[in-house]
């Protein structure tokens, strides 16, 4: 019985696309690895805090003014008060270090260096300096780009503790409530995407180029001067290239669940449902596009202006809400669009089988005309 | 006694945008034939296979295989044919084994046939190895394999040995002449190379541009006219025309190669005859040879060519 049906073409047809298709060496990096380490990068870049370093500016013409008796020149106030630390430092003489500690919002160091008015702007204007103090009788300049928001932040966390003397920099006591709630952080909009971008590339490529590739060396018309059934071989195809799509998408999952702690808050069976409907919509896609040429070149072509736009308009690294109001409506009814917001939904947003239920049913739809249409119009030979 | 033919083809045409590839070819193979069709490149010899394989459709003209059209019956004849396309790439990261496998489950053949048709091939050695990897004689093996796993009554080989050296070749045509005598397969090959119809074929078609020039058995072709000798020699000067009017065979001059060449019935009194001819008329002949005639001269004089030109 078990040898009956591996001996079943359709059975023959899901190994030997399989077999081919893990057999590339690539298709482990570009289909598992890959995804993983843009994740990886994307997730760690634009999730974690880390401690900043600012450099700020003193401008030494201090001695040369006279001090009103009973004011304290602020700055070297400031630096005594806080215990500065000196740095060495290869490019500048004088150079002291404060930490203004905060477990919230990350720490931030500020160098202060001491340097001549001249230099101070130029190193201004390459972006090397934040910004530049200079005080003038007892009063304290800020010197910055009000439309850095670097400098900004900068300026303000240091004029607090500067402007009143004797203050010490102290623990950040605010209340801050960092948004670390599951669900809203940057990872947790990149996973979904990245599971949808790895659908659409998966099957526009390996079902595109599978279909051209055999086009073009003349097997398919070899296969199909047998009495092999021709949906037979166009659906193993689909099945293999929705079989791996899974596994790529759970490993990823498990990997973002380990290191980002990621978790999906609506339902499975929802999630499941999305998953297919993507396939098929992209399989749908990938053979009508794939219908009717026998070069390798064209079907690259075609595979890109199909892919390109949706990687970038469909939200998948940012959101799609920047983009102007008019586009909007033609961005959503993307199929990757639709998918990755699917997705996203599920993940973030706990959404159930009622709200998946309709984009489920428009891409599962398309793809299935998509697939007549191509199968129509098929060119075996 | 009337055998039905296996395949019948009758007065088939087939153009392409500027070109008419098959003018009005008609054949008959009997079961356990073997037919070879020659011709140069763009004779038409593809499309006309291809057409009796059901891939391509005729413009006009019939064609049945075990009395039946592709019309309509276009699984079951796929069953009893077995085909070699011109250029086939298999599936590359696949191994032989697998590829055999693949097949024969199109044709609902179980492992035993599979195995069956690696040692017809001899193909054991590569069994495992992916088909990216095997040499171009081995993958004609492959191909040729393909073909027959399904035990065709009509096997269809479009230039199977084209770019092989002549020991692989030699073993296709080994495996194709064990197959004639153990089983009643009927074959049409299409070759470039008059050797391998003189070894393999019982009846031979010459086409050109789309059309039969000459047809029939080895031996028809190759006595046609009964002059199956051929006498070849240079000249310095070409040969005067018309002067040969006082034999009784032609003498072709060929300006290419400055060679003239006749084909005589009785080599003892005709090589005599040619050379007191030569020696009245003043004219020196040089690298003078005899050999029996052969398709390629035959198709030489046909259509002023040679078949590998
Ligand atoms: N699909 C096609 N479209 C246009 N022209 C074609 C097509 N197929 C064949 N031809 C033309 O038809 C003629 C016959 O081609 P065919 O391939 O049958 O020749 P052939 O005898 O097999 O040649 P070869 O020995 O080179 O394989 C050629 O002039 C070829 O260019
Ligand atoms: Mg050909």
């Amino acid at each position: 019985m078990i040898e009956r049906i591996r001996e079943n073409q359709f059975s023959q047809l899901i190994l030997a696309h399989l077999k081919e298709t893990i057999r590339e060496p690539g298709v482990l990096f570009w289909g598992i690895i890959f995804p993983i380490l843009m994740s990886l990068g994307l997730g760690i870049a634009f999730t974690q805090k880390s401690d900043s370093i600012r450099k700020v500016a003193i401008i030494d013409d201090s001695t040369r003014v006279q001090l009103p008796v009973g004011k304290k020149l602020l700055i070297s106030d400031f630096l005594k008060n806080n215990q500065a630390k000196n740095v060495i430092d290869p490019h500048y003489k004088n150079c002291r270090q404060i930490t203004i500690r905060d477990d919230k919002l990350g720490n931030l160091s500020v160098l202060f260096l001491t340097m001549a008015w001249e230099e101070a702007m130029v190193k201004l204007k390459q972006g090397e300096l934040n910004l530049v103090l200079m005080e003038k009788n007892g009063q304290l300049e800020y010197h910055f780009d009000p439309l850095n928001p670097d400098a900004q932040l900068t300026y303000l966390k240091l004029s607090k503790f500067i402007s009143r003397p004797g203050t010490q920099v102290s623990e950040n006591t605010d209340m801050i409530v960092p948004m670390t709630l599951k669900g809203t952080r940057y990872i947790d909009f990149l996973i979904p995407g990245l599971m949808a971008m790895g659908v659409m590339m998966s099957s526009m490529w390996g079902i595109s180029y599978n279909i051209i590739d055999k086009r073009s060396k003349k097997l398919l018309r070899r296969m199909v001067a047998t009495p092999m059934k021709k949906t037979a071989f166009l659906s193993a195809l689909i099945t293999v290239r929705t079989g791996m799509n899974f596994i790529e998408s759970v490993l990823l999952f498990i990997f973002a669940a380990l290191v980002f702690h990621i978790s999906i808050q609506g339902s499975i069976p929802a999630l499941f449902l999305i998953f297919i409907a993507g396939n098929i919509a992209f399989a749908g896609l990938a053979v009508f596009i794939s219908s009717h040429t026998r070069n390798t070149e064209v079907g690259n072509g075609l595979i890109n202006v199909v892919v390109m736009p949706m990687m970038i308009l469909s939200g998948i690294f940012f959101s799609y809400h920047n983009f102007p109001d008019w586009s909007i409506t033609v961005i959503k009814n993307m199929p990757l669009t639709m998918l990755a917001d699917g997705i996203r939904s599920i993940f973030t947003e706990g959404a159930g089988l009622t709200q998946i239920a309709i984009p489920a049913m428009i891409l599962s739809g398309g793809g299935i005309i998509l697939f007549i249409a191509g199968l129509k119009m098929f060119r075996w030979h | 006694m009337n055998k039905q033919a296996i395949t019948e083809v009758i007065d088939v045409w087939k153009s392409f945008k500027t070109v008419q590839a098959v003018r009005g070819i008609s054949m008959r193979i009997q079961p356990g034939e073997f037919l070879a069709l020659l011709g140069p490149n763009g004779a038409g010899k593809t499309t006309l296979v291809e057409m009796i394989e059901g891939i391509q459709k005729p413009d006009k003209g019939e064609i049945y295989i075990e009395g039946k059209s592709w019309n309509g019956n276009e699984k079951e004849l796929q069953n009893i044919i077995g085909i070699s396309l011109q250029e086939t790439h298999f599936i590359d990261k696949l191994t032989v084994a697998e590829t055999l496998m693949l097949f024969a489950s199109f044709f609902r053949l179980d492992r035993g046939r599979v195995n069956e048709i690696i040692e017809m091939t001899g193909l054991e050695e590569k069994r495992k190895s992916y088909v990216v990897n095997l040499s171009g004689g081995q993958r004609q093996r492959l191909a040729l394999g393909i073909a027959l796993l399904n035990k065709p009554k009509l096997l269809l080989l479009d230039e199977p040995t084209t770019g092989l050296d002549p020991n692989a070749r030699r073993e296709v045509w080994e495996i194709l002449r064990k197959l004639k005598k153990d089983t009643g397969t009927s074959l049409i090959l299409t070759t470039h190379y008059m050797e391998e119809a003189e070894q393999l074929c019982d009846y031979v078609m010459i086409i050109d541009h789309g059309q039969v020039l000459r047809e029939g058995s080895l031996h028809q072709l190759l006595r046609d006219g009964n002059d199956d000798m051929m006498i070849e020699f240079t000249l310095n000067s070409p040969f005067p025309e018309g002067l040969d009017h006082s034999l009784d065979f032609n003498i072709q001059w060929d300006d290419n190669s400055r060679k003239a060449i006749a084909f005589v019935k009785n080599i003892e009194t005709d090589l005599l005859r040619l050379l007191s001819f030569l020696r009245e008329h003043d004219l020196q002949p040089g690298n003078l040879i005899w050999r029996k005639k052969t398709l390629d001269d035959l198709f030489t004089t046909l259509t002023g060519r040679h078949l590998n030109d």
